[in-house]
């Protein structure tokens, strides 16, 4: 190395294609990546620790803080892990919705992603084409919950409320839109020739190497591996529904983002079969020891009135045990590690971070490549610094 | 009984301390000194096929076991969809063989055990804070670790820093200066 003069670069926290509060040391030769070190831990909040003294429905509430691009998953994982403990029967309405709202999510998360992944390599009026769409669906959760990022809509046995009047008109209105602008993106971007440029080809990893450093969702998907939770271990009632697995072949930046495209068409697929079969019936689950009663219920009896008490001021007791559940983010696998002692807050929660896994392995995607190249990357494998750091 | 527990019990029916399945997991729990070879086990058996390292976590039962860590390993078999959860059971001096020579996402993984839990893996190439900064004192996840006030590292508050002049917590254990 007596004839080389590596340079040492420091990128971020504060530069605008980290997505977040994301540094990266780069080990640089000229123009071309040595290393790259990525360090995190800029945003931790401790959440992990703060749950631990809250309820398990006020902890419900900082789920949606970790990624919050794709808040609902994250609710769902949580409420799934307490359901699975408790061994919680879900109304089937209930699942309906969920399914709609969690696989509504997913758009909203790639929406983010490819705007802001088109935006750092260059293709601008991406993100606004993006954010467009992404606002119907962020309307969408302020239809349903009141809020329109951290909606905390589910709870354990069911949802905080049935939806209200209209939720059916609304979905069929992104379900008639939402292909022709996905059309429209592709047109944008898939033969685009600087965005070919600068995707394909960049930032490969195997196969193998995929699977070794944990990666998990399209990033491994783009790899080839046709792995996903949503058909490998079907949770809530993903087994009804017709949808394909995207795949990619190469695993390069390019490969990605057409598996995550394809993710939305398939995603859609799934909300209107869902819609079509959405259910009358309940929101909630009748163990009033769980889920709270109606208004009107706590109204009008007093066990109702006594077991709504019970419930705000106190919450449910799971039995002792620990459980691991996982389902697919958009992200990739979130899985949730819950430790009960059998009193009301939890007393472990672990969440497996998508995010956390698929940056760890950075520098395989970019080690050779040019400086350039690492901007691509960072967008590509689609990382939350909420969720690295929680 | 399962294609994973058969397979455990003939080849390793010694080294495992406990088996039992809880809410259709299979939960296994070994000596962490076992730990490397049972994995390769694993990863490696034709019909199993646990390639993929889901997660590793850890959980502290200050004074309610005898161990007072558990570290729980999460194993995916793509090819099958399998899963299977490793536990094993350390004390806070105790050391566990590091994963990373099996998978590498078990680096960052392990780092955020030892980040937390301040438990350490011998053998791991790049021990160190992950998610606190390098000059924290203390291991956040562990219960004894207060979940109250942070002390921040500078202030320009006169209140705040009267506050911290009187705080009780000012002394070895919560230090206010960088050391």
């Amino acid at each position: 190395m007596a004839d080389r003069e590596t340079m040492t670069l420091n990128m971020g926290p504060q530069h605008p294609a980290t997505h977040g509060v994301l540094r990266i040391e780069l080990d640089l030769e000229g123009e071309t990546v040595i290393e790259a070190r990525p360090i995190v831990g800029y945003l931790h909040t401790g959440i992990e620790k703060n749950m631990e003294a809250k309820t398990y429905t006020q902890a419900l509430t900082m789920t949606d803080r970790m990624d919050y691009l794709a808040p609902l998953s994250n609710n769902l994982v949580y409420v799934q892990a307490i359901e699975k403990l408790m061994e919680v029967e879900v109304p089937i309405r209930a699942e309906y919705i969920r399914i709609i709202m969690t696989e509504l999510t997913r758009l909203n998360s790639h929406l983010v992603w490819l705007g802001t992944h088109a935006l750092d390599i260059g293709a601008m009026s991406m993100l606004l084409y993006c954010f467009r769409e992404r606002e119907k669906i962020t309307q969408m959760y302020e239809f349903v919950s009141g809020v329109r990022m951290m909606a905390s809509y589910f709870r354990v046995g069911g949802l905080t409320n049935d939806v209200p009047e209209g939720f059916e008109a609304r979905v069929k209105d992104i379900l008639d839109t939402f292909p022709a602008r996905i059309d429209e993106y592709e047109g944008l971007l898939t033969e685009n020739k600087i965005w070919r440029n600068r995707t394909i080809g960049v930032g490969v990893i195997s196969a193998e190497d995929a699977i070794d450093a944990g990666f998990s969702g399209p990033n491994l998907r783009g790899s080839g591996v046709a792995w996903d939770l949503r058909k490998s271990k079907p949770y809530s009632i993903y087994d009804k529904f017709d949808f394909i697995i995207a795949a990619g072949k190469n695993g390069d930046c390019y490969d990605r983002y057409l598996v995550r495209l394809e993710e939305m068409r398939q995603s859609l697929r799934i909300i209107r079969q869902a819609l079509d079969g959405l259910p009358e019936g309940p929101t909630k689950s009748s163990d009033r020891k769980i889920s709270p009663p109606t208004k009107y219920e706590v109204l009008t009896g007093m066990e109702q009135l006594i077991h709504h008490f019970k419930l705000v001021v106190h919450g449910f007791l799971p039995p002792v045990g620990d459980v691991y559940h996982s389902i697919e983010s958009p992200k990739g696998e979130i899985g949730c590690y819950l430790v009960s002692d059998g009193s009301k807050k939890p007393y472990r929660v672990h969440f497996r971070p998508p995010s956390f896994v698929n940056i760890s392995a950075f520098n395989k995607l970019v080690a050779g490549r040019m400086l350039a190249d690492v901007i691509a990357c960072i967008g590509s494998i689609d990382i939350v610094l909420g969720e690295i750091d929680r | 009984m399962t294609i994973t527990e058969e397979k455990l019990k003939t080849s390793y029916s010694d080294k495992i301390v406990e088996m039992f399945t809880f809410r259709g997991d299979l939960n296994v729990v070994i000596q962490p000194q076992d730990m490397p070879e049972i994995c390769r086990f694993l990863k490696t058996e034709p019909e199993l096929k646990y390639n993929f390292l889901s997660c590793i976590t850890a959980a502290d039962y200050l004074g309610q076991r005898e161990k007072r860590f558990e570290v729980v390993y999460v194993l995916f078999s793509i090819p099958n969809n399998y899963r299977v959860i490793l536990k094993t059971r350390v004390n806070e001096n105790e050391e566990i063989p590091t994963l990373t020579s099996l998978w590498g996402t078990a680096n960052w993984q392990e780092r955020e055990i030892f980040d937390m839990f301040g438990l350490k893996f011998s053998g791991h190439p790049n021990l160190k804070r992950i998610l606190m900064d390098d000059d924290w004192v203390g291991y956040p996840q562990r219960k004894d670790f207060p979940l109250t006030y942070e002390v921040p590292n500078f202030s320009f508050n006169k209140d705040e820093q009267d506050y911290r002049r009187e705080a009780p917590w000012r002394g070895d254990e919560w230090p206010t200066e960088k050391p």
